[in-house]
């Protein structure tokens, strides 16, 4: 024990957590020079994903084979699972562990995926130290931890939302939460009554459909599917299989209704329901009762330090560059990040609760920590004009930022007093359009609206002024034609202050 | 009290859902979204489209036109309905004045839960015609 890492002592900044965001942000900021520490109450690395999904295959997908060369920055588009690494060593990894029979990896590829990149890239992490309170003192946070003081003026925390949360109908002995359930087999021949219309609750429904007798969903709103949002909001097609069940009258029940109260009933319970629709009551005689109505987040006493939360994950409300937005030198990591919200077009949130949405979000947050905490002013690319629109058009394309973060993160590139073009890379959106900045600039996302392919929006500042730019999309969205060249070339000749950039190309 | 409970008491308040019974304000927590903004936050971005419908639980706003402070909004109101009905841009920036937590609801689905919630609409049919009153009294 005597070679861990990081002991307690004063450090310029402290990661908590050993999931993919803590990862990921780890890795990010080595490779920008910026020294930090890594403390994890867990004894290896992978968060919650060394125990769960609980059926233990993951929901998002790796694509052994695409369009792109496995291991190019387009290729991760494809790659749902994979962390960044600068290197080929450390790049696509999740392919090349995967077993070939699904494209959804298992939970212990994950793990395995996860593990290889902390060894491979070698993360220092002190594991088994745990952090148990927060409080502030000058300038520093002081947490305590399981083995001593840690000082720092800046804490990320990357611990994750995997805490699971019931309401207080749900109170009751023996009603199981997304984490505490018996063996799948266990269950058969029982009624199983699940509470919740949400991934966790068609999961559940979805392992246990060989073996219960009967299986009935409820919550009050209807169950949205993501094939219909065309986001990740919505069930899964993966978990889907409850609801054709359902559809097709096979025996599951799915009941859009509130839960009145949950009572003991033999050595089961009774649930009473009623209808949100027509005021209808019904009672159902079940075996088990299973709460999959969401996750909190475990931060412990930070809501006591001033951190302000929402919702009923309890999720801390932040700023674009994920910093508490009420206590300054707190940042977040991981699927916390879905706390900053961005822009939330049409209604749409950010992919940041999950790993290909938060680790482009990490990459993004270390260069900011980089540059606003330590000083670190990374040389900007400078840009020739006609180089402006193939590069914005290009991101479009293939940029993985862009795909994965639709009208969160951006390409955004700076024109100065002078007219000189720079490449600012990739930012929050929410950051371009309302942090305002003295110069000029354009960005560009990929934005989709929930019913259409998804096209690119470019926004442009000039002289203050904020204008977005909607393009159309395409049927192989592919956006680096003529016509979008030409179309993208009207809208920044203004701000560009010159001739249109791509007129040489076309 | 939990978060979900917390929030039906709250909308059990306001004008908006007074017809409306607890497991249908139930199903209304569920269907909308909950975001929390600070001081000086955008909440709606005056010409940008692709905004959504809000309802102020606690907290206040400021309807900001071109830059300059029009009036404010308070617990109970609502705003972004026109953008949502007529599928235009906002003409204001709704700017968060302290801690201003919302219920949201996407554009593309208030008229399903209009329409699902007629009540919910002849209420909110009452607040536009207040609305151009106002303004008639206001160009007269």
């Amino acid at each position: 024990m005597t070679d861990r890492p990081f002991p307690p002592a004063r450090y310029s900044l402290l990661v908590v957590g050993s999931g993919p965001g803590a990862l990921q942000l780890t890795y990010s900021l080595r490779r920008l020079g910026v020294e930090h520490a890594v403390i994890s109450q867990d004894s290896e690395p992978g968060g919650m994903f060394r125990r769960w999904p609980i059926f233990q295959r993951m929901l998002s997908w790796t694509k052994p084979y695409a369009n792109h060369e496995r291991g190019s920055t387009a290729y991760e588009r494809y790659d749902w699972n994979s962390l960044l690494g600068d290197d080929d060593a450390s790049r696509a990894i999740m392919p090349r562990i995967m077993d070939g029979t699904s494209y959804f990896p298992s939970r212990p590829e994950m793990q395995r995926g996860l593990e290889a990149f902390a060894t491979g890239t070698g993360l220092q992490i002190r594991y088994e130290c745990r952090w148990e309170s927060t409080r502030k003192d000058g300038d520093d946070f002081v947490l305590t931890t399981s083995d001593g003081e840690y000082r720092a003026p800046c804490v990320v925390f990357a611990v994750g939302i995997a805490e699971p949360w019931k309401p207080s109908v749900l109170d009751i002995e023996g009603v199981q939460q997304y984490g505490q359930l018996r063996p799948a087999e266990q269950y058969a021949d029982k009624r199983v009554f699940i509470v919740g219309k949400q991934n966790s609750g068609f999961e559940i429904a979805s392992g246990l459909l060989p073996w219960a007798r009967q299986i009935v969903l409820a919550s009050p709103s209807s169950a949205k599917l993501s094939v219909d949002t065309r986001t990740l909001v919505g069930v899964r097609a993966r978990y889907v299989q409850p609801y054709e069940d359902w559809a097709l009258a096979g025996g599951v029940v799915i009941l859009d209704a509130s839960i009145e109260r949950v009572e003991p009933s033999g050595a089961g319970y009774a649930v009473h329901t009623k209808s949100p629709a027509d005021g209808r009551q019904l009672v159902f005689e079940v075996d088990d009762v299973i709460a999959a109505t969401g996750f909190v987040s475990p931060l412990q006493d930070l809501p006591q330090v001033g951190v302000a939360t929402f919702g009923q994950s309890r999720i801390p409300t932040q700023t674009p560059f994920w910093e508490s937005a009420t206590v300054r030198g707190i940042y977040f990591a991981g699927t916390i990040m879905q706390g900053s919200q961005g822009m939330r077009k049409h209604g749409i949130p950010s992919n940041s609760g999950a790993v290909q949405g938060y680790r482009y979000n990490a990459r993004v947050l270390a260069r900011h920590l980089a540059e606003e905490r330590f000083g670190h002013k990374p040389e900007q690319r400078r840009l020739r004009s006609e180089e402006v629109v193939p590069l914005l058009l290009s991101e479009a394309s293939r940029g993985p930022e862009l795909w994965h973060q639709r009208s969160y993160l951006a390409r955004v590139i700076g024109v100065d007093s002078d007219g000189g073009i720079t490449d600012e890379g990739i930012q929050p959106l929410a950051h371009f359009v309302d942090g305002g900045g003295e110069h000029d600039g354009v960005a560009i996302t990929l934005e989709a609206n929930g019913k259409d392919d998804p096209y690119p929006a470019v926004y442009v500042r000039a002289g203050g002024r904020l204008v977005e730019h909607l393009m159309g999309s395409h049927p192989l969205l592919d956006f680096e034609g003529p016509e979008y060249q030409s179309e993208l070339s009207g809208v920044l000749s203004g701000v560009l202050g010159r001739a249109p950039a791509t007129r040489s190309a076309q | 009290m939990d978060v979900r409970d917390d929030v039906v008491d709250i909308l059990a308040g306001f004008a908006l859902f007074a017809d409306l019974s607890t497991p249908q304000l139930e199903s209304l927590v569920e269907t909308f979204g909950e975001e929390t903004y600070v001081e000086g936050d955008r909440v709606l971005r005056q010409g940008l489209t692709g905004s959504s419908f809000y309802v102020i639980l606690d907290g206040s706003a400021s309807i900001r036109v071109d830059g300059v402070d029009r009036a404010s909004l308070r617990a109970g109101d609502y705003f972004g309905e026109i953008s949502c009905l007529l599928g235009v841009p906002p003409t204001a920036d709704i700017v968060a004045r302290g801690t201003l937590r919302c219920l949201v609801l996407p554009a593309q689905e208030l008229e399903s839960f209009l329409v699902g919630h007629p009540q919910v609409m002849y209420r909110l049919l009452q607040g536009e015609a207040r609305k151009v009153r106002t303004t008639t009294r206001w160009l007269s």
